[in-house]
């Protein structure tokens, strides 16, 4: 649901890619389901407490009418292949959606503000390149990749350590 | 969030069982919307009808909005302090490798054929190279699945001959 949500806000140029970005960081670390975190707070800063409520309702209503209408017609057919085929069909694309997400929020977050992905295809040299780039927060991804994999910390936990990482590099001059 | 409706529904409370739980757990993640949200609906609405769902609905999002409401309205004092600004560019840092994990994880569980990679590879230079909107890919995705659906029934009659 991200990508729906950046590609309709930063396209209509109602928030910047880095102040979308901060928004998800946010809606991560604060309870409750993501996508719905971010649509109020987005609706919260373009239209005050009625653009919160009314972003809120907005991302709520269409998936809860249509996961009603699902489950009643599923109950009923739940065993019919059709439909373990589509739903089989569905996985591949919300894979894609996912990783077009990492792509996202990986461009905002390890490049300089104002670099879009069309940037990146026109550098031609590795000079550019690293004027461009925060190697930093590379490292901070590498390190929780290899802290999910090999341990049982559980995800909100890394999220946090991360922010105190952030703020102790950032007192060092790093970040 | 799941865990702590699974707990309190199931384990708790024993409203309802833990097969039903799995059932409507695999309906809501495999339908659009937040997983949360829909397992609260269809539990609301299993134990209560429409009355339920509706406040299964209120039950889950209320809390969350309140918070998200605080904390937008103070975002607006400090999202220019530098520390702050630190912070998050660690956090979203951490973010990308948390997707990258749950991608890792959903191909491992999910993706069992050799066609599959290649959807999500045109699905992914769509999604990129022509800016189409997303829902326009679910539906090819729909597509995939009623084509992977046909030839599995074409392999079926071949074999019965």
């Amino acid at each position: 649901m991200i990508p729906l949500i950046e590609r309709e806000i930063v396209t209509r140029g109602w928030l910047t890619g880095q102040e979308f970005v901060n928004i998800i960081s946010i809606s991560e670390m604060t309870p409750g389901p993501i996508a719905i975190n971010t649509a109020t707070f987005i609706g919260y800063r373009i239209g005050g407490i009625p653009g919160a409520m009314l972003a809120t309702v907005g991302v709520v209503l269409p998936s809860l009418i249509l996961i009603l209408g699902i489950y009643i017609f599923l109950s009923k057919y739940q065993q019919r292949q059709i439909i373990k085929d589509t739903i089989y069909g569905i996985r591949p694309i919300v894979l894609a959606l996912i990783i077009h997400a990492v792509i996202l929020v990986a461009v905002n977050t390890y490049f300089k503000e104002g670099t879009g992905i069309r940037d990146l295809l026109n550098i031609s040299t590795g000079s550019d390149f690293l004027e461009i780039i925060n190697p930093v927060t590379i490292a901070i991804t590498v390190v929780s990749l290899i802290v999910l994999f090999l341990t049982k910390i559980h995800p909100i936990l890394v999220i946090l350590a991360a922010g105190a990482i952030g703020v102790i590099l950032h007192f060092i001059g790093v970040l | 969030m799941i865990p702590l409706i699974e707990r309190e529904l199931v384990d708790n409370k024993k409203w309802i069982s833990q097969d039903e739980m799995v059932d409507i757990l695999s309906i809501s993640q495999a339908f659009p919307g937040a997983v949360a949200v829909n397992t609260a609906v269809l539990i609301g609405r299993k134990l209560g009808g429409y009355t339920g769902a509706f406040f299964a609905l209120i039950g889950v999002i209320l809390p969350s909005f309140l918070i998200i409401l605080i904390v937008a309205r103070l975002f607006i004092y400090i999202s220019n302090n530098s520390i702050v600004i630190a912070a998050l560019k660690a956090v979203s840092s951490a973010i990308v490798a948390l997707l990258i994990y749950a991608v890792v994880r959903m191909w491992k569980a999910g993706i069992k054929d050799k066609i599959s990679p290649i959807i999500t590879l045109v699905a992914l230079l769509l999604l990129l190279g022509a800016r189409i909107h997303p829902i326009y890919v679910v539906i090819m995705g729909i597509l995939f699945g009623l084509i992977y659906h046909g030839l599995r029934i074409l392999k079926i009659r071949k074999k019965q001959k």
